[in-house]
């Protein structure tokens, strides 16, 4: 699914990725975690192409194409969509139209038959549904004066409506109660398909609770620093990630 | 992100400037015999030469208006010829195969049919096409309605004294300096009566009228609307017009009877120079309205064209309970500057108005409101709402609001909210990271933030002005 060979880059100049080795194979769920500063975020922006993150060295394979190659909207349409940590505002464009434009899109890249307006309807509102918003969420502005909540749901409605190959979850957990933690965790779980992988950025063991990992992977000072299963998360849950730092030169 | 920005809002406007033109010009410069000489080209009546020679005189004793905010050299207006016959046929393109490949291009995106194209494009062709018919229809149902809608040198020879009545009653030849002018030397426009009672059966637009005459750079509109009548008048077109005249001044004036309701919807897209922002037009038109009492006066404009715009539909709302509206979109982008807005002098009772203003800076364009809301010592009860949104695109553009605000009655209320935002980075990468392209995205974010004006526009022109922001943002106009 994925291939990263020794990946660098850097954000104004500075070095923040120094050397990523990383394979996810179809279906899997990786965890990624580390540190504030370790990296974690800009592995998810520059994955998918975000101006200002520049790799100066490395390879990414992403289903058999040359991923940093295309431009950011080419790999979102090659599937692969990053659920964001803090997802922006968009006042004045309809929720709805947004969802319908980015789905008219995808759409279109997979050569599928493009959804009329009443089907997209239908379509969105039981999205709604799943992701426990209320309908009026469509039609106000996108992420205009949700919740922190509210947003990651809506960022949750997107992937279900975009079904990537590939998702990146940057700390979708953050700035969630429990319960709103566990709508989105079953959310995510019944996305899980066995051909459709995950990586999911976060601080806490917590998320991993929900989502049970197959991989996890501590990030520090720009590389992985360790990888292991399920249990590596609780040992770090245990430890914190003092203990790795030695690791991380 | 803000290169690519730049790069996406280069309008590379083809239509361009036709430079061979050859008709019977009168040499540069301007004199009482310019005035003469017009006037009797167009078997003016007595008083209306001296009408424009009243304003002429005028003219000479006032200076240009340097107080909005944009710059541009100074203009010789002895260096401009003040009468040019319509080109002959020969003289134009003979099919649209002749035509600038690229503005065909912005002509198709746009959606517009091919015989329109012909027209738009100037060619030449012969008295039979559709739009020749469709023209025919039109008349005949406004002649059975009682509506007059002609050109303004028409209505001088067949309805002189309604003309006589009003001409210059809203906007006065001493009005201002391009006022002045227009009054002096202008060339055409249109004239429109809709008698008592009548509701104006279809929407009336400058568009039917684009290849009978020539309307030329000094235009001169009138539109009277009497008691209880209505009538929607669009003026302008979404796709880009040619013109090889710098200087556009016109003046449109608005008399709404008692009851009556006049829809003023224009959607200007004029040349407005090259990336480097050299040509393009120069717009500084006067519109005002007159409203008497129970009148409906509504502005709705979508500026896209024009290298500098200066223009402020305004209402005088005289009568008492008349009501005064201004929708505006107005964007600028490569170096375009627009000092846009409206004035709403209420002199009346209850008289309200309403003002929504979006103004779009992209490149290095400079984007202005400025208003002006006057209450009148009689104007008791009245109130305003005024809403200045400006939205701007990239790091190198600019936005202004100069909001003027004058009551002299303490029972009158303004309300004014102003509000600036930018297209942010992020908010381009939500959308490219859901397979949006940057265009898409640009044009999504320019028509949510505009669609409270266009909801006013008539319906298919809404959809048309949607259009034309996203070709307009495109860097693909031509």
């Amino acid at each position: 699914m994925l291939s990263i060979k020794n990946l660098h880059a850097t954000v104004e100049g500075e070095e923040i990725l120094r050397g990523i080795n990383l394979e996810i194979g179809p279906g899997e769920v990786h965890a990624i975690m580390g540190p504030n500063g370790s990296g974690k975020s800009t592995l998810g922006h520059v994955l998918t192409g975000r101006e200002g993150y520049e790799v100066t060295a490395g390879e990414v394979t992403f289903m058999g194409q040359d991923l940093l190659a295309l431009a950011p909207e080419e790999r979102a349409l090659a599937g692969l969509l990053l659920a964001f940590q803090y997802p922006v505002e968009i006042p004045g464009v309809s929720n709805m139209e947004f969802l319908k434009t980015a789905v008219d899109g995808i759409r279109k890249y997979r050569k599928l038959e493009a959804l009329d307006s009443v089907s997209f309807m239908k379509l969105a509102r039981e999205v709604c549904k799943r992701v426990d918003l209320d309908q009026n969420f469509l039609k106000r502005g996108v992420n205009e004066g949700f919740s922190g909540g509210e947003k990651k749901r809506n960022e949750l409605m997107q992937m279900m409506l975009l079904e990537p190959h590939l998702a990146i979850l940057d700390e979708t957990d953050s700035g969630l109660d429990i319960d709103a933690l566990q709508v989105v965790a079953a959310g995510i779980n019944s996305m899980r398909d066995g051909k459709r992988s995950f990586v999911m950025i976060t601080h806490y063991q917590r998320l991993l609770n929900f989502i049970e990992p197959d991989h996890v992977h501590v990030l520090g000072g720009g590389r992985i620093v360790r990888s292991g299963d399920k249990s590596l998360a609780l040992e770090l849950e245990d430890k914190g990630y003092g203990w790795l730092e030695s690791e991380a030169v | 992100m803000s290169e690519q920005i730049d790069d996406l809002i280069k309008s590379h406007y083809a239509a361009g400037f036709v430079t061979d033109i050859e008709s019977d010009t009168l040499p540069p410069g301007l004199n009482e015999d310019v005035i003469r000489f017009i006037s009797a080209k167009k078997n003016e009546p007595e008083w209306m030469l001296e009408w424009r020679l009243k304003a002429y005189h005028a003219w000479l004793e006032m200076v240009e208006p340097h107080w909005a905010h944009v710059s541009y050299p100074d203009i010789d207006f002895n260096a401009m010829s003040y009468f040019s016959a319509p080109k002959r046929d020969e003289d134009r393109p003979q099919s649209l195969d002749e035509v600038d490949p690229k503005l065909r291009e912005t002509y198709d995106k746009l959606g517009i049919p091919l015989h329109e194209q012909e027209m738009l494009a100037g060619v030449a062709v012969d008295a039979v096409f559709d739009s020749v018919s469709v023209g025919t229809t039109f008349r005949k149902k406004l002649y059975e309605a009682g509506v007059i809608f002609c050109s303004i040198s028409e209505a001088l020879q067949d309805y002189p004294e309604l003309v006589r009545q009003h001409l210059g009653t809203v906007v006065p030849q001493k009005d201002n300096y391009y006022a002045a002018l227009n009054s002096a030397v202008f060339s055409d426009g249109s004239f429109v009566y809709i008698p008592k009672g009548v509701k104006c059966p279809m929407e009336l637009s400058t568009y039917f009228r684009i290849n009978e005459a020539k309307t030329g750079q000094f235009e001169r509109t009138l539109i009277v609307a009497d008691e209880g009548s209505e009538v929607s008048y669009l003026e302008g077109c979404t796709a880009p017009m040619r013109d090889e005249n710098q200087l556009h001044a016109a003046v449109v004036e608005l008399v709404a009877l008692d009851n009556a309701k006049i829809k003023y919807s224009t959607v200007q897209n004029w040349y407005p120079g090259d990336e480097e922002g050299k040509g393009g037009i120069y717009n500084f038109v006067t519109k005002r309205g007159l409203a008497h009492t129970n009148a409906h006066i509504s502005w709705t404009q979508v500026e896209t064209g024009s290298a500098i715009t200066m223009k402020y539909p305004s209402c005088i709302l005289k009568g008492d309970n008349s009501i005064g509206e201004f929708y505006s979109v107005a964007l600028s982008s490569n170096f375009q500057q627009a000092d846009t807005g409206t004035k709403m002098i209420h002199l009346g009772k209850n008289t309200r108005s309403t003002i929504i203003s979006k103004g779009i800076a992209a490149g290095h364009g400079s984007n202005t409101y400025r208003g002006l809301v006057r209450m009148n010592p009689g104007a008791t009860g009245a109130r305003n709402y005024t809403r200045c949104d400006s939205l701007l695109i990239g790091d190198q553009c600019g936005a202004h609001t100069f909001p003027y605000i004058e009551s002299k009655n303490p029972t009158a209320i303004i309300e004014h909210e102003a509000s600036t935002s930018t297209v942010s980075d992020e908010q381009l990468f939500l959308c490219l990271q859901r397979g949006i392209s940057e265009e898409k995205a640009v044009s999504m974010i320019v028509n949510g933030f505009c669609k409270e004006v266009f909801r006013e526009l008539p319906m298919e022109f809404a959809v048309e002005a949607g259009k034309l922001l996203e070709v307009s943002l495109e860097g693909a106009v031509g």
